[in-house]
């Protein structure tokens, strides 16, 4: 069983990785990922959301008539996302600032939505909170990827530290290349991350 | 000139999925064909509008006298699910031709973030009715012109065979996404708002 929850766990972040592969979720993974930090607890946040929804869902789903199920589990995956939005601007007023109406935004990731519906309708509790901790981890790990290369070229950072005292080529801008922090940069490391990410799985699957 | 500036802005500077990133999925996902990008932003525009009517009159007239601001989540994503029910069947009843265009991607725009998000939008700005119809009709159109120049680009990609083997598909049509998006930062500082 346990065997089974992990391997669970690894599919969500390799095989069927939510930003990468899925391509569900597009909005926040372009738009919150400005830098590293962000990206990070955007993904964090989400994995929370899907933790929650898909261990609600899986106990509840019998309960439901089938008719009324969409409108049901949007109630239970907006309740959540309200949920933690209060929580965040509460306990972690910057982030939540940063992130601003992402958070609420998280009720009409696909990605949550299908989970529920394609996973845990389907399965058991313990299951459903393993798909959830699966994806939302591969989720906020694309994230912080992307955050992470958009801060690293765009403002010469990580994790919000700045590298001081390396010298990149003398034709490269001083203080970051400020394309990828702003949007078109975002659509761009996102496709060349996706290309690296497809190739590196190619690889993979040859090898075993 | 104050919604004029307003329409402007929101369409070219601050374009709802171009440089805001609401609604990438649709964006994404329905830009094979120029004519099903055009139904998918015609039905964009309608039902964004409408909701964010909805929406406003729902925040003021019910969420803040009630005190009840923070169900705004929740009680919001279950209007625009009914709304967007309700065009669909009023649609069919009264304009059949319309519905045939527009039908088929009325369902898919309840998950569409562009239409929250611009229902939060409007009501985090602090904008009035007036506004707010403006500011998430011209929203709308942005959606719907990035949308279809987006599906005239990616028709064109088709053609080409120089794509390298890795590239083919979504990282190539996300480069082109990107190159539209810096086109469209040209108009940055056109308007101020």
């Amino acid at each position: 069983m346990m065997k089974k929850r992990i391997q669970i766990i690894l599919r969500g972040i390799f095989k069927e990785n939510p930003a990468f592969v899925l391509l569900l979720g597009m909005c926040p993974t372009l738009a919150t990922t400005s830098s590293a930090i962000n990206g990070l607890s955007m993904g964090l946040a989400t994995t929370f959301t899907l933790m929650l929804s898909n261990l609600t869902i899986s106990l509840i789903s019998k309960l439901i008539p089938n008719k009324v199920r969409i409108p049901s589990y949007i109630i239970i995956i907006a309740s959540f996302v309200t949920v933690i939005d209060l929580l965040m601007a509460g306990f972690l007023p910057d982030i939540h600032s940063q992130l601003g109406i992402f958070i609420p935004l998280i009720t009409v990731n696909c990605i949550v939505f299908a989970r529920a519906e394609s996973f845990a309708s389907k399965n058991g509790a313990l299951d459903s909170i393993s798909d959830g901790l699966g994806i939302g981890l591969g989720f906020t790990l694309a994230l912080t990827a992307l955050g992470f290369v958009r801060e690293l070229l765009g403002a010469y950072s990580i994790f919000g530290y700045k590298l001081n005292g390396i010298t990149f080529l003398e034709s490269l801008p001083s203080d970051g290349i400020i394309i990828f922090i702003l949007a078109p940069g975002a659509f761009i490391a996102l496709a060349y991350l996706i290309v690296l990410f497809n190739m590196l799985k190619n690889k993979l699957i040859k090898n075993n | 000139m104050e919604y004029i500036l307003l329409l402007i802005a929101a369409i070219f500077v601050n374009n709802v999925l171009l440089s805001q990133f609401l609604g990438i999925c649709p964006f994404l996902g329905v830009s094979n064909k120029v004519t099903t990008s055009m139904g998918m932003g015609g039905a964009v525009v309608f039902v964004l509008t409408i909701s964010s009517i909805a929406t406003y009159l729902i925040q003021y007239f019910i969420l803040v006298p009630l005190k009840i601001e923070y169900m705004q989540t929740i009680i919001f994503i279950l209007v625009i699910a009914t709304l967007v029910q309700m065009v669909e069947i009023i649609l069919k009843k009264v304009s059949p031709t319309l519905y045939q265009a527009l039908g088929i991607f009325l369902p898919l725009i309840v998950t569409n973030c562009a239409v929250l998000g611009i229902a939060l939008l409007s009501i985090q700005n602090k904008y009035d009715l007036a506004k707010t119809t403006v500011f998430s009709l011209a929203s709308g159109i942005g959606f719907a012109l990035a949308l279809v120049l987006f599906a005239g680009l990616r028709e064109q990609l088709e053609l080409s065979s120089n794509v390298p083997k890795s590239m083919k598909g979504t990282p190539i049509a996300l480069i082109v996404a990107g190159l539209l998006a810096m086109a469209f930062m040209g108009f940055s500082g056109v308007v101020k708002l």
